[in-house]
């Protein structure tokens, strides 16, 4: 086994999210190992986020088809659970995309780090999650589940505009 | 039309999961496979009866809410039956374990199988078990199988989400008005007699304690109920008197709710086995 061709990360880098689709699964920190066989195959061993997330699979086939279209099409693709996939993951870019799309980015560290607040109390700790739309930390939290497993709902009080917020996890 | 694309090529997730079998001895190997159905089943029953509030929950946010919870809970059950059917070596993956077993297969604990009842009773139950969850993952996050401890690692994070928000609810609904106290003290009456299973254990339970790839039931009993006493104390709730009865769900002796929730949760692979989306 070698390390992985910088080519392949920039595959990888190329495969969206289907819930987010601005952010790549590199964005997301899912790659957890990127190696080359021998014969050349690429494994590519990527970390699921929420258990019951339904995107897993559809991320899985999307990586394989990216590959298989950018010469890889011995890619070996498949989801590895340890380490746990955390938050704190997610890559500063990420982060900044996450932020464009209208989504507040997770504003402490998840259950990996050093950081115990957002397992404590993981949205009555924040109450100055800032609004991505104008920035102003006058939020409240509305809906601790949102339209996917990963998020929850929040509104601004300044502008008025609800938006989502990344779970620190 | 992308999306019809994407699900047609889903290969089976058993083979996508890296996998490795531990080697253990033929006892310790058949033990830890009826302690996963045991906790798998566990989770999938109780996120089975979780998503029949799809469409009647009393609120939008409680709506995501419970089905995020089901949610969850549904996907700890597919890494915890597939690793049981690895483990097994039968060739049973997730699926056939969930979905064409019979009823005295099943080892949940029996309050996961009972009906809902209303919101109250819901979160009661929740609480109850998201609380008894998150010490069991916590503990279990350092097993001494390494495929257990990384299913963890991932499960006690949602655990403890669903604790918290089911014992919002509890505090609110214990400490609301005359009738939510009421009702809420009358699904914690009925469901905790329910918990004693949770903590009994028999030689499996002892084999996996001594191995030290799980805790011994009866460890995590006086935790428990650390845990959820300041919560149902500021609920202004009574913790209910010790009872005599006990359920045998994990022993595969069920109430007669179970009967109920297999042909609906088996409908789809039994009128059109090995049907897939």
């Amino acid at each position: 086994m070698v390390t992985a061709p910088d080519a392949i990360h920039a595959v990888l880098a190329t495969v969206p999210d289907p819930e987010i689709p601005n952010l790549s699964i590199v964005d997301l920190g899912m790659v957890h190992r990127v190696t080359v066989a021998e014969n050349g195959a690429p494994l590519i061993e990527l970390l699921p986020t929420y258990s019951g997330c339904p995107a897993t699979e559809a991320i899985a086939a999307a990586t394989r088809r990216a590959l298989a279209q950018a010469g890889y099409p011995d890619a070996v693709v498949r989801f590895v659970l340890s380490p746990a996939w955390s938050s704190d993951r997610i890559t500063a870019e990420g982060r900044a995309k996450l932020e464009a799309a209208g989504i507040a980015p997770p504003s402490c560290g998840g259950a990996g780090s050093d950081d115990k607040r957002a397992t404590a109390a993981p949205l009555t700790y924040h109450p100055t999650i800032p609004c991505p739309h104008c920035g102003s930390r006058n939020t409240e939290p509305l809906s601790e589940f949102s339209s996917t497993a990963c998020k929850a709902l929040l509104r601004c009080r300044a502008c008025g505009e609800p938006f989502e917020y990344f779970k620190p996890i | 039309m992308l999306v019809t694309e994407l699900l047609q090529t889903t290969p089976d997730p058993a083979a996508e999961t890296a996998l490795t079998l531990p080697d253990y001895d033929p006892e310790t190997q058949a033990a830890l496979f009826r302690y996963l159905l045991r906790l798998g089943d566990s989770v999938l029953i109780l996120g089975q009866r979780t998503s029949e509030w799809c469409g009647h929950a009393p609120v939008l946010e409680e709506e995501m809410a419970l089905a995020n919870f089901g949610l969850d809970l549904i996907g700890q059950a597919r890494m915890l039956l597939t690793y049981a059917g690895a483990l097994e070596g039968k060739g049973r993956d997730e699926d056939t374990l969930a979905f064409l077993r019979y009823e005295h297969e099943y080892r949940n604990v029996t309050m996961t199988e009972l009906p809902n009842g209303d919101f109250a009773r819901t979160m009661v139950r929740h609480f109850l078990f998201a609380s008894w969850m998150v010490l069991l993952w916590a503990r279990l996050q350092s097993s001494a199988d390494p495929h257990l401890a990384a299913i963890a690692g991932k499960a006690v994070k949602e655990a403890r989400y669903h604790q918290r928000h089911a014992g919002g609810w509890i505090v609110r609904l214990g400490d609301g008005t005359a009738l939510s106290h009421d009702k809420t003290e009358a699904a914690l009456d009925d469901l905790w007699p329910y918990t004693a299973e949770w903590f009994e254990g028999d030689e499996d339970d002892a084999r996996l304690a001594q191995a030290g790839i799980a805790p011994h039931p009866s460890e995590l009993a006086a935790p428990w109920r650390e845990t959820v006493t300041p919560t149902l104390a500021e609920a202004q709730l009574r913790i209910p008197p010790e009872s005599p009865f006990r359920s045998h769900g994990r022993w595969g002796r069920h109430s007669e709710h179970m009967g109920h929730l297999l042909p609906e949760m088996q409908y789809l692979q039994r009128a059109y086995p090995g049907g897939k989306w």
